[in-house]
Protein backbone atom coordinates (compact mmCIF):
# COMPACT_ATOMS: atom_id res chain seq x y z
CA UNK A 1 0.00 0.00 0.00
CA UNK A 2 1.54 3.54 -0.80
CA UNK A 3 1.32 5.74 2.12
CA UNK A 4 1.82 8.78 0.30
CA UNK A 5 -1.43 10.45 -0.03
CA UNK A 6 -1.79 10.27 3.82
CA UNK A 7 1.62 11.98 4.68
CA UNK A 8 1.20 14.68 1.85
CA UNK A 9 -2.45 15.11 3.23
CA UNK A 10 -1.25 15.58 6.94
CA UNK A 11 2.12 17.71 5.95
CA UNK A 12 -0.27 20.29 3.95
CA UNK A 13 -3.02 20.28 6.50
CA UNK A 14 -0.19 20.86 9.47
CA UNK A 15 1.85 23.53 7.77
CA UNK A 16 -1.27 25.30 6.29
CA UNK A 17 -2.77 24.70 10.33
CA UNK A 18 0.19 26.10 11.66
CA UNK A 19 0.60 29.08 9.26
CA UNK A 20 -3.29 30.09 10.21
CA UNK A 21 -2.85 29.54 13.87
CA UNK A 22 -1.10 32.67 13.74
CA UNK A 23 -2.71 34.70 10.95
CA UNK A 24 -6.30 34.15 12.46
CA UNK A 25 -5.37 34.86 16.28
CA UNK A 26 -3.73 38.20 15.17
CA UNK A 27 -6.48 39.00 12.68
CA UNK A 28 -8.67 38.43 15.17
CA UNK A 29 -7.10 40.54 17.71
CA UNK A 30 -6.36 43.36 15.74
CA UNK A 31 -9.25 43.50 13.59
CA UNK A 32 -11.58 43.83 16.85
CA UNK A 33 -9.52 47.14 17.52
CA UNK A 34 -10.60 49.06 14.42
CA UNK A 35 -13.32 51.44 13.56
CA UNK A 36 -16.34 49.57 12.92
CA UNK A 37 -16.78 50.48 9.19
CA UNK A 38 -12.98 49.09 8.25
CA UNK A 39 -13.99 46.00 10.83
CA UNK A 40 -17.28 44.97 9.06
CA UNK A 41 -15.36 45.54 5.37
CA UNK A 42 -12.95 43.04 6.64
CA UNK A 43 -14.71 40.90 8.60
CA UNK A 44 -16.63 39.83 5.34
CA UNK A 45 -13.74 39.93 3.14
CA UNK A 46 -12.04 37.33 5.25
CA UNK A 47 -14.68 35.11 6.06
CA UNK A 48 -16.01 35.23 2.52
CA UNK A 49 -13.91 31.79 1.60
CA UNK A 50 -15.88 29.81 4.34
CA UNK A 51 -19.27 30.56 2.46
CA UNK A 52 -17.74 30.35 -1.28
CA UNK A 53 -17.29 27.16 -3.03
CA UNK A 54 -13.69 25.92 -2.59
CA UNK A 55 -13.69 25.71 -6.82
CA UNK A 56 -14.19 29.83 -6.80
CA UNK A 57 -11.45 30.00 -3.97
CA UNK A 58 -9.26 27.72 -6.38
CA UNK A 59 -10.23 29.96 -9.66
CA UNK A 60 -9.06 33.19 -7.91
CA UNK A 61 -5.79 31.51 -6.60
CA UNK A 62 -5.00 29.99 -9.78
CA UNK A 63 -5.71 34.08 -11.27
CA UNK A 64 -2.72 35.12 -9.18
CA UNK A 65 -0.32 32.19 -8.41
CA UNK A 66 -0.53 30.83 -11.92
CA UNK A 67 2.57 30.69 -13.76
CA UNK A 68 1.84 33.72 -15.99
CA UNK A 69 0.14 35.55 -13.56
CA UNK A 70 0.89 38.36 -10.96
CA UNK A 71 2.75 36.25 -8.23
CA UNK A 72 2.97 33.51 -10.03
CA UNK A 73 4.97 34.61 -12.93
CA UNK A 74 7.47 36.50 -10.00
CA UNK A 75 8.21 34.02 -8.42
CA UNK A 76 9.00 31.43 -11.51
CA UNK A 77 11.14 34.65 -12.87
CA UNK A 78 12.88 35.60 -9.71
CA UNK A 79 13.06 31.97 -8.13
CA UNK A 80 12.44 29.43 -10.97
CA UNK A 81 9.74 27.76 -8.70
CA UNK A 82 6.55 27.14 -10.28
CA UNK A 83 3.66 27.61 -7.92
CA UNK A 84 1.29 25.18 -9.25
CA UNK A 85 1.20 21.35 -9.53
CA UNK A 86 3.21 20.87 -6.55
CA UNK A 87 2.44 19.21 -3.46
CA UNK A 88 3.32 22.57 -1.45
CA UNK A 89 0.50 24.66 -4.20
CA UNK A 90 -2.03 22.99 -1.95
CA UNK A 91 -1.26 24.83 0.96
CA UNK A 92 -1.91 27.76 -0.44
CA UNK A 93 -5.49 26.66 -1.49
CA UNK A 94 -6.02 25.32 2.58
CA UNK A 95 -4.83 27.94 4.52
CA UNK A 96 -7.21 30.21 2.49
CA UNK A 97 -9.76 27.59 2.96
CA UNK A 98 -9.25 26.99 6.74
CA UNK A 99 -8.66 30.99 7.73
CA UNK A 100 -12.13 31.87 8.63
CA UNK A 101 -12.51 28.46 10.63
CA UNK A 102 -9.70 29.94 12.71
CA UNK A 103 -10.37 33.79 12.78
CA UNK A 104 -13.70 33.11 13.82
CA UNK A 105 -13.61 30.98 16.12
CA UNK A 106 -10.52 33.16 17.93
CA UNK A 107 -12.71 36.65 17.23
CA UNK A 108 -15.39 34.67 19.91
CA UNK A 109 -13.14 33.65 21.96
CA UNK A 110 -11.22 37.11 22.34
CA UNK A 111 -14.91 38.80 22.33
CA UNK A 112 -15.87 36.68 25.04
CA UNK A 113 -12.65 37.60 27.44
CA UNK A 114 -12.96 39.59 30.48
CA UNK A 115 -11.42 42.75 29.70
CA UNK A 116 -10.71 43.81 33.51
CA UNK A 117 -8.16 40.86 33.52
CA UNK A 118 -5.50 43.00 31.30
CA UNK A 119 -6.50 45.93 33.07
CA UNK A 120 -5.29 44.59 36.09
CA UNK A 121 -2.14 43.50 34.12
CA UNK A 122 -1.52 46.56 32.85
CA UNK A 123 -1.99 48.09 36.38
CA UNK A 124 0.21 45.61 37.76
CA UNK A 125 2.95 46.61 35.55
CA UNK A 126 2.72 43.85 32.76
CA UNK A 127 3.46 44.60 29.25
CA UNK A 128 1.44 44.16 26.39
CA UNK A 129 2.75 41.09 24.90
CA UNK A 130 2.98 39.56 28.62
CA UNK A 131 -0.74 40.51 28.79
CA UNK A 132 -1.61 38.88 25.76
CA UNK A 133 0.64 35.48 25.75
CA UNK A 134 -0.02 34.66 29.56
CA UNK A 135 -3.61 35.98 30.17
CA UNK A 136 -5.27 36.60 27.13
CA UNK A 137 -4.06 33.37 25.07
CA UNK A 138 -4.66 31.18 28.24
CA UNK A 139 -8.29 32.38 29.27
CA UNK A 140 -9.30 31.71 25.67
CA UNK A 141 -7.44 28.36 24.41
CA UNK A 142 -10.45 26.67 24.98
CA UNK A 143 -11.86 28.90 21.69
CA UNK A 144 -8.61 29.37 19.82
CA UNK A 145 -8.35 25.38 20.50
CA UNK A 146 -11.49 24.43 18.76
CA UNK A 147 -10.97 26.38 16.22
CA UNK A 148 -7.21 25.11 15.40
CA UNK A 149 -8.57 21.34 15.41
CA UNK A 150 -11.71 22.58 13.66
CA UNK A 151 -9.02 24.37 10.50
CA UNK A 152 -6.72 21.32 10.77
CA UNK A 153 -9.77 19.20 10.29
CA UNK A 154 -11.15 21.06 7.35
CA UNK A 155 -8.00 21.50 5.97
CA UNK A 156 -7.15 17.32 5.79
CA UNK A 157 -10.74 17.37 3.86
CA UNK A 158 -9.81 19.74 1.47
CA UNK A 159 -10.82 18.75 -2.09
CA UNK A 160 -12.18 21.27 -4.37
CA UNK A 161 -9.02 24.48 -4.10
CA UNK A 162 -6.82 21.87 -3.87
CA UNK A 163 -7.38 19.77 -6.72
CA UNK A 164 -7.36 22.93 -8.93
CA UNK A 165 -4.25 24.05 -7.73
CA UNK A 166 -2.01 20.87 -6.69
CA UNK A 167 -3.92 18.78 -9.47
CA UNK A 168 -3.64 15.06 -9.01
CA UNK A 169 -0.21 13.40 -9.65
CA UNK A 170 0.45 10.13 -7.80
CA UNK A 171 3.37 9.85 -5.58
CA UNK A 172 3.99 13.90 -5.91
CA UNK A 173 0.59 16.04 -5.28
CA UNK A 174 -1.89 13.07 -4.56
CA UNK A 175 -3.76 13.86 -1.37
CA UNK A 176 -6.28 11.59 0.65
CA UNK A 177 -9.26 13.35 -0.68
CA UNK A 178 -7.95 13.54 -4.31
CA UNK A 179 -7.11 9.68 -4.11
CA UNK A 180 -10.43 9.08 -3.47
CA UNK A 181 -12.14 10.65 -6.02
CA UNK A 182 -9.02 9.40 -8.70
CA UNK A 183 -9.50 5.52 -7.58
CA UNK A 184 -13.69 5.85 -7.71
CA UNK A 185 -12.94 7.58 -11.19
CA UNK A 186 -11.07 4.71 -12.32
CA UNK A 187 -13.71 2.10 -10.76
CA UNK A 188 -10.61 1.01 -7.83
CA UNK A 189 -14.20 0.55 -5.17
CA UNK A 190 -11.45 -1.40 -3.06
CA UNK A 191 -9.04 1.22 -2.77
CA UNK A 192 -11.38 4.27 -2.75
CA UNK A 193 -12.82 2.58 0.60
CA UNK A 194 -9.63 1.82 1.89
CA UNK A 195 -8.77 5.81 1.73
CA UNK A 196 -12.31 6.70 2.89
CA UNK A 197 -11.58 4.53 5.83
CA UNK A 198 -8.28 5.89 6.52
CA UNK A 199 -10.25 9.42 6.04
CA UNK A 200 -12.59 8.64 8.86
CA UNK A 201 -10.69 7.41 11.83
CA UNK A 202 -8.42 10.49 11.15
CA UNK A 203 -11.10 12.75 11.75
CA UNK A 204 -12.76 10.53 14.40
CA UNK A 205 -9.32 10.56 16.26
CA UNK A 206 -8.67 14.65 15.65
CA UNK A 207 -12.24 14.92 17.67
CA UNK A 208 -11.89 12.45 20.05
CA UNK A 209 -8.54 14.57 21.08
CA UNK A 210 -10.36 17.69 21.03
CA UNK A 211 -12.82 16.15 23.89
CA UNK A 212 -10.11 14.42 25.69
CA UNK A 213 -8.31 17.77 25.87
CA UNK A 214 -11.01 19.94 26.96
CA UNK A 215 -12.18 17.25 29.64
CA UNK A 216 -8.55 17.56 31.04
CA UNK A 217 -8.45 21.16 30.82
CA UNK A 218 -11.65 21.21 32.91
CA UNK A 219 -10.36 18.79 34.98
CA UNK A 220 -7.39 21.19 35.95
CA UNK A 221 -9.27 23.83 36.46
CA UNK A 222 -11.32 22.20 38.94
CA UNK A 223 -8.61 20.90 40.53
CA UNK A 224 -8.96 17.12 40.04
CA UNK A 225 -6.03 16.13 38.20
CA UNK B 1 2.07 65.45 48.12
CA UNK B 2 -0.90 63.09 48.07
CA UNK B 3 -3.39 62.92 44.67
CA UNK B 4 -4.57 65.50 42.61
CA UNK B 5 -7.33 65.37 40.30
CA UNK B 6 -9.14 67.51 37.98
CA UNK B 7 -10.39 65.67 34.49
CA UNK B 8 -13.07 65.89 32.05
CA UNK B 9 -14.68 63.50 30.67
CA UNK B 10 -17.75 62.53 27.58
CA UNK B 11 -19.40 59.77 27.25
CA UNK B 12 -22.67 60.06 24.95
CA UNK B 13 -25.01 61.88 27.10
CA UNK B 14 -22.67 61.67 30.66
CA UNK B 15 -20.69 63.98 31.61
CA UNK B 16 -17.97 63.88 34.20
CA UNK B 17 -16.54 66.60 35.55
CA UNK B 18 -14.50 66.18 38.98
CA UNK B 19 -11.84 67.96 40.94
CA UNK B 20 -10.71 66.76 44.42
CA UNK B 21 -7.14 65.89 46.40
CA UNK B 22 -6.99 63.12 48.81
CA UNK B 23 -3.80 62.68 50.79
CA UNK B 24 -2.99 59.73 52.98
CA UNK B 25 -5.94 57.96 54.86
CA UNK B 26 -8.91 56.53 53.09
CA UNK B 27 -10.99 58.59 50.75
CA UNK B 28 -14.39 57.24 49.40
CA UNK B 29 -16.22 58.13 46.29
CA UNK B 30 -19.45 58.19 47.72
CA UNK B 31 -21.89 57.70 44.63
CA UNK B 32 -25.17 55.82 42.92
CA UNK B 33 -24.39 53.78 40.32
CA UNK B 34 -24.07 55.44 37.30
CA UNK B 35 -22.60 58.54 38.96
CA UNK B 36 -18.96 58.26 37.03
CA UNK B 37 -17.23 56.74 40.55
CA UNK B 38 -16.05 53.78 38.61
CA UNK B 39 -14.85 55.77 35.51
CA UNK B 40 -12.88 58.50 37.86
CA UNK B 41 -10.93 55.54 39.13
CA UNK B 42 -10.45 54.26 35.31
CA UNK B 43 -9.06 58.06 34.47
CA UNK B 44 -6.67 57.45 37.61
CA UNK B 45 -5.63 54.30 36.52
CA UNK B 46 -4.89 54.97 33.10
CA UNK B 47 -7.12 52.51 32.00
CA UNK B 48 -9.59 55.16 30.30
CA UNK B 49 -7.98 58.42 29.26
CA UNK B 50 -10.40 62.01 30.33
CA UNK B 51 -10.85 64.55 27.48
CA UNK B 52 -9.22 66.87 29.52
CA UNK B 53 -7.70 67.71 32.73
CA UNK B 54 -4.70 67.14 34.95
CA UNK B 55 -3.83 64.01 37.19
CA UNK B 56 -1.15 64.17 39.46
CA UNK B 57 0.20 61.81 42.07
CA UNK B 58 3.03 62.79 44.97
CA UNK B 59 4.26 65.87 42.63
CA UNK B 60 4.16 63.21 39.24
CA UNK B 61 2.01 64.32 36.55
CA UNK B 62 -0.03 61.17 35.61
CA UNK B 63 -2.06 62.80 33.04
CA UNK B 64 -1.94 66.53 31.53
CA UNK B 65 -4.54 67.28 28.54
CA UNK B 66 -2.83 70.40 27.75
CA UNK B 67 0.79 69.00 28.03
CA UNK B 68 -0.21 66.32 25.66
CA UNK B 69 0.97 64.07 28.36
CA UNK B 70 -0.56 60.65 29.66
CA UNK B 71 1.61 58.16 31.86
CA UNK B 72 1.12 54.66 30.50
CA UNK B 73 -1.06 52.05 33.09
CA UNK B 74 1.90 50.20 33.63
CA UNK B 75 4.36 52.80 35.03
CA UNK B 76 1.52 54.81 36.81
CA UNK B 77 1.84 52.71 40.15
CA UNK B 78 -1.90 52.35 40.90
CA UNK B 79 -2.63 49.60 42.94
CA UNK B 80 -6.23 48.94 41.48
CA UNK B 81 -8.55 46.05 43.50
CA UNK B 82 -11.06 45.26 41.05
CA UNK B 83 -15.07 44.61 41.80
CA UNK B 84 -14.54 40.99 40.85
CA UNK B 85 -10.64 40.66 41.84
CA UNK B 86 -9.72 40.47 38.05
CA UNK B 87 -7.32 37.19 39.31
CA UNK B 88 -5.65 35.73 36.31
CA UNK B 89 -8.60 32.35 35.69
CA UNK B 90 -5.45 30.23 34.42
CA UNK B 91 -2.67 30.97 37.34
CA UNK B 92 -2.59 29.57 40.65
CA UNK B 93 -2.42 31.97 43.92
CA UNK B 94 1.80 32.20 43.72
CA UNK B 95 1.64 32.73 40.00
CA UNK B 96 -0.80 35.29 40.12
CA UNK B 97 1.25 36.89 42.88
CA UNK B 98 4.25 37.02 40.91
CA UNK B 99 2.73 38.90 38.03
CA UNK B 100 2.54 41.80 41.22
CA UNK B 101 6.19 41.46 41.55
CA UNK B 102 8.14 44.12 39.36
CA UNK B 103 11.91 43.85 40.06
CA UNK B 104 12.97 40.45 37.94
CA UNK B 105 15.17 39.12 40.75
CA UNK B 106 13.98 37.67 44.17
CA UNK B 107 10.24 37.48 42.80
CA UNK B 108 9.52 34.00 44.18
CA UNK B 109 10.92 35.58 47.70
CA UNK B 110 8.98 38.46 47.22
CA UNK B 111 5.79 36.80 46.39
CA UNK B 112 6.13 34.18 48.84
CA UNK B 113 6.40 36.42 51.27
CA UNK B 114 3.44 38.37 50.61
CA UNK B 115 1.41 35.15 50.58
CA UNK B 116 2.92 34.71 53.70
CA UNK B 117 1.76 37.94 55.56
CA UNK B 118 -1.49 38.02 53.78
CA UNK B 119 -2.39 34.20 55.36
CA UNK B 120 -2.98 32.59 52.15
CA UNK B 121 0.30 29.96 53.11
CA UNK B 122 -0.63 26.44 51.88
CA UNK B 123 -3.29 27.84 48.79
CA UNK B 124 0.17 28.70 46.81
CA UNK B 125 -1.14 25.87 44.33
CA UNK B 126 -4.55 26.95 44.14
CA UNK B 127 -6.50 28.39 40.82
CA UNK B 128 -8.98 31.70 42.08
CA UNK B 129 -11.92 29.32 41.18
CA UNK B 130 -10.75 26.88 44.09
CA UNK B 131 -10.65 29.79 46.56
CA UNK B 132 -13.68 31.59 48.90
CA UNK B 133 -14.58 34.76 48.30
CA UNK B 134 -12.41 36.51 50.95
CA UNK B 135 -9.79 34.34 50.13
CA UNK B 136 -9.69 35.81 46.47
CA UNK B 137 -9.64 39.09 47.92
CA UNK B 138 -6.93 38.26 49.70
CA UNK B 139 -4.84 37.30 46.66
CA UNK B 140 -5.99 40.34 44.75
CA UNK B 141 -4.41 42.32 47.69
CA UNK B 142 -1.66 40.32 47.98
CA UNK B 143 -0.96 40.87 44.00
CA UNK B 144 -1.17 44.83 44.53
CA UNK B 145 0.36 45.25 47.53
CA UNK B 146 3.84 43.38 46.41
CA UNK B 147 3.83 45.23 43.78
CA UNK B 148 4.10 47.86 46.12
CA UNK B 149 1.81 50.88 45.18
CA UNK B 150 1.91 55.02 45.50
CA UNK B 151 -2.07 54.60 45.40
CA UNK B 152 -4.57 52.16 46.41
CA UNK B 153 -7.93 52.30 44.20
CA UNK B 154 -10.62 49.99 45.39
CA UNK B 155 -13.87 49.57 43.64
CA UNK B 156 -16.54 48.23 45.50
CA UNK B 157 -13.83 46.04 47.70
CA UNK B 158 -17.24 43.83 49.28
CA UNK B 159 -19.57 43.79 46.73
CA UNK B 160 -18.56 40.77 45.74
CA UNK B 161 -18.69 39.07 49.02
CA UNK B 162 -21.66 37.06 50.91
CA UNK B 163 -22.74 39.59 53.86
CA UNK B 164 -21.51 37.44 56.70
CA UNK B 165 -18.15 37.52 54.89
CA UNK B 166 -18.06 41.34 54.28
CA UNK B 167 -17.97 42.05 58.09
CA UNK B 168 -14.93 40.26 58.44
CA UNK B 169 -12.87 41.09 54.96
CA UNK B 170 -13.97 44.91 56.36
CA UNK B 171 -11.85 44.30 59.51
CA UNK B 172 -9.10 42.79 57.32
CA UNK B 173 -9.07 45.41 55.12
CA UNK B 174 -8.95 48.27 57.94
CA UNK B 175 -6.39 46.92 59.44
CA UNK B 176 -4.25 46.60 55.85
CA UNK B 177 -5.24 50.05 54.92
CA UNK B 178 -4.14 51.53 58.40
CA UNK B 179 -0.71 50.41 57.89
CA UNK B 180 -0.46 51.45 54.26
CA UNK B 181 0.37 55.36 55.33
CA UNK B 182 -0.22 56.11 51.59
CA UNK B 183 -3.67 57.80 49.72
CA UNK B 184 -6.62 55.32 49.38
CA UNK B 185 -9.52 56.37 47.20
CA UNK B 186 -12.33 53.81 48.07
CA UNK B 187 -15.29 53.82 45.80
CA UNK B 188 -18.86 52.64 47.35
CA UNK B 189 -22.12 53.31 47.52
CA UNK B 190 -22.89 51.82 51.18
CA UNK B 191 -23.18 54.68 53.68
CA UNK B 192 -22.23 52.42 56.29
CA UNK B 193 -18.96 51.05 54.66
CA UNK B 194 -17.95 54.49 53.81
CA UNK B 195 -18.67 55.61 57.15
CA UNK B 196 -16.54 52.80 58.85
CA UNK B 197 -13.45 52.79 56.49
CA UNK B 198 -12.96 56.42 54.77
CA UNK B 199 -11.87 59.71 56.87
CA UNK B 200 -13.05 61.60 54.04
CA UNK B 201 -15.66 61.73 51.75
CA UNK B 202 -16.56 62.81 48.30
CA UNK B 203 -19.99 62.90 47.03
CA UNK B 204 -20.55 62.03 43.39
CA UNK B 205 -23.97 62.83 41.79
CA UNK B 206 -24.65 62.95 37.92
CA UNK B 207 -20.46 63.09 36.99
CA UNK B 208 -20.02 66.06 39.61
CA UNK B 209 -18.15 66.41 43.03
CA UNK B 210 -21.53 67.72 45.01
CA UNK B 211 -19.82 67.73 48.93
CA UNK B 212 -16.52 67.06 50.39
CA UNK B 213 -14.49 67.09 53.25
CA UNK B 214 -14.38 64.98 56.70
CA UNK B 215 -17.01 61.72 57.11
CA UNK B 216 -18.26 63.58 60.04
CA UNK B 217 -18.53 66.64 58.30
CA UNK B 218 -20.39 65.26 55.41
CA UNK B 219 -22.82 62.76 57.15
CA UNK B 220 -23.64 65.99 59.35
CA UNK B 221 -24.32 68.54 56.52
CA UNK B 222 -24.68 66.38 52.95
CA UNK B 223 -25.73 69.80 51.50
CA UNK B 224 -27.49 67.94 48.55
CA UNK B 225 -30.48 66.40 48.33
CA UNK B 226 -28.60 64.00 46.85
CA UNK B 227 -25.96 64.15 49.01
CA UNK B 228 -28.69 63.50 52.12
CA UNK B 229 -30.38 60.13 50.14
CA UNK B 230 -26.42 58.98 49.81
CA UNK B 231 -25.45 59.40 53.72
CA UNK B 232 -28.58 57.72 54.28
CA UNK B 233 -31.64 59.99 55.10
CA UNK B 234 -34.65 59.07 53.76
CA UNK B 235 -37.41 61.86 53.95
CA UNK B 236 -35.80 64.50 51.23
CA UNK B 237 -38.40 67.28 50.05
CA UNK B 238 -37.88 70.69 48.17
CA UNK B 239 -39.10 73.43 50.18
CA UNK B 240 -40.79 76.60 48.57
CA UNK B 241 -42.16 79.92 50.02
CA UNK B 242 -46.13 79.80 49.69
CA UNK B 243 -48.22 83.09 50.02
CA UNK B 244 -48.94 82.94 53.76
CA UNK B 245 -44.80 83.78 53.81
CA UNK B 246 -43.97 80.23 55.76
CA UNK B 247 -41.91 77.66 53.92
CA UNK B 248 -43.64 74.38 53.07
CA UNK B 249 -42.00 71.13 52.58
CA UNK B 250 -43.13 70.56 48.88
CA UNK B 251 -43.71 66.39 48.98
CA UNK B 252 -45.47 66.76 52.41
CA UNK B 253 -47.36 69.80 52.60
CA UNK B 254 -45.85 70.81 55.79
CA UNK B 255 -44.86 74.23 56.78
CA UNK B 256 -41.63 74.79 58.53
CA UNK B 257 -40.08 76.93 60.72
CA UNK B 258 -36.47 76.37 60.55
CA UNK B 259 -34.22 78.17 63.39
CA UNK B 260 -31.86 80.73 61.33
CA UNK B 261 -34.14 81.85 59.23
CA UNK B 262 -34.31 79.72 55.49
CA UNK B 263 -32.06 81.82 53.68
CA UNK B 264 -30.25 79.67 50.91
CA UNK B 265 -32.45 76.61 51.52
CA UNK B 266 -33.87 74.66 48.88
CA UNK B 267 -34.36 70.89 49.89
CA UNK B 268 -34.43 69.58 53.16
CA UNK B 269 -33.85 66.15 54.79
CA UNK B 270 -35.08 64.28 57.59
CA UNK B 271 -33.00 61.15 58.81
CA UNK B 272 -36.08 58.39 59.24
CA UNK B 273 -35.19 57.94 62.98
CA UNK B 274 -35.55 61.68 63.70
CA UNK B 275 -39.31 61.61 63.15
CA UNK B 276 -40.87 61.47 66.55
CA UNK B 277 -44.49 60.33 67.26
CA UNK B 278 -46.40 62.76 68.90
CA UNK B 279 -46.94 66.76 68.75
CA UNK B 280 -43.70 68.87 69.00
CA UNK B 281 -42.12 71.01 66.92
CA UNK B 282 -43.25 71.30 62.88
CA UNK B 283 -45.95 68.82 63.93
CA UNK B 284 -48.09 67.38 61.24
CA UNK B 285 -51.05 64.85 61.69
CA UNK B 286 -50.68 61.96 59.16
CA UNK B 287 -52.04 58.60 57.60
CA UNK B 288 -49.95 55.39 58.23
CA UNK B 289 -49.76 54.39 54.56
CA UNK B 290 -47.70 51.10 55.28
CA UNK B 291 -45.92 49.02 58.35
CA UNK B 292 -42.56 47.32 57.89
CA UNK B 293 -41.06 44.76 60.22
CA UNK B 294 -37.40 44.80 60.60
CA UNK B 295 -35.73 42.44 63.36
CA UNK B 296 -35.83 45.41 65.99
CA UNK B 297 -37.57 47.88 64.41
CA UNK B 298 -40.62 49.06 62.35
CA UNK B 299 -40.51 51.42 59.48
CA UNK B 300 -43.54 53.62 58.83
CA UNK B 301 -44.80 55.26 55.52
CA UNK B 302 -46.92 58.09 56.46
CA UNK B 303 -48.81 60.47 54.69
CA UNK B 304 -49.23 64.05 55.74
CA UNK B 305 -53.03 64.65 55.75
CA UNK B 306 -51.64 67.96 54.23
CA UNK B 307 -49.86 66.14 51.31
CA UNK B 308 -50.86 65.43 47.56
CA UNK B 309 -52.29 61.59 46.57
CA UNK B 310 -49.31 60.91 44.79
CA UNK B 311 -46.43 62.54 46.79
CA UNK B 312 -43.58 60.75 48.60
CA UNK B 313 -44.23 58.90 51.63
CA UNK B 314 -42.49 60.34 54.83
CA UNK B 315 -40.57 57.34 56.29
CA UNK B 316 -40.53 57.31 60.19
CA UNK B 317 -38.48 54.54 62.44
CA UNK B 318 -39.56 53.27 65.43
CA UNK B 319 -38.04 50.92 68.32
CA UNK B 320 -41.00 48.07 68.25
CA UNK B 321 -41.99 48.27 71.71
CA UNK B 322 -43.09 52.15 71.16
CA UNK B 323 -45.31 51.44 68.30
CA UNK B 324 -47.79 49.10 70.09
CA UNK B 325 -48.25 51.62 72.30
CA UNK B 326 -49.84 54.27 69.75
CA UNK B 327 -50.49 51.99 66.67
CA UNK B 328 -53.42 53.92 64.97
CA UNK B 329 -54.31 54.49 61.44
CA UNK B 330 -53.34 58.30 62.07
CA UNK B 331 -51.07 59.80 64.04
CA UNK B 332 -49.33 63.05 64.76
CA UNK B 333 -45.41 63.11 64.19
CA UNK B 334 -43.25 65.94 64.70
CA UNK B 335 -40.08 66.88 63.12
CA UNK B 336 -37.48 68.37 65.47
CA UNK B 337 -35.71 71.72 63.80
CA UNK B 338 -32.27 70.56 65.01
CA UNK B 339 -32.34 67.23 62.78
CA UNK B 340 -33.30 69.03 59.81
CA UNK B 341 -30.73 68.74 57.05
CA UNK B 342 -30.60 72.23 55.14
CA UNK B 343 -30.07 71.23 51.83
CA UNK B 344 -29.68 73.61 48.56
CA UNK B 345 -30.86 73.03 44.91
CA UNK B 346 -33.36 70.46 43.55
CA UNK B 347 -33.87 66.50 44.93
Amino acid sequence: MDWFPFLNSLRIAGISTFAVFFLGIFAAYYIARLPRVLKGVLDVFLTLPLVLPPTVVGYLLLRVLGPKRLIGSWVLATFGLKMTMTWWSAIFATTVVIFPLMYRTARGAFEAFDETLAWSGKTLGMSNSAIFWRIRMPACRQGILAGTVLAFARALGEYGATSMLAGYTPGRTATISTTVYQLWRTNDDRGAMTWVLINIGISALVLLAVNLLEKKQRDTERGVA
Amino acid sequence: MGLFVDIEKRLGAFRLRVRFEAEEGVTALLGASGCGKSMTLKCIAGIEKPDRGKIILDGVTLFDSEKHLSVKPQERRVGYLFQQYALFPTMTVEENVRCGVRERKDRRERAAEMIERMGLHGLEKRTPRQLSGGQQQRVALARILVNDPELLLLDEPFSALDSHLRFRMEGELRQLLREFRKPVLMVSHDREEVYRLSQRVIVLHDGSVETQGTREEVYRAPGTPAGALLTGCRNVSPVELREDGLLYARDWGIPLRLEGGHHDVGAVGIPMEALRPGPGENETRCRVLEVLENPCSLVLFLRPLTAPEDSTPLVMELPKGEWAAIAAEELTVSLPDAAILRLKGEA
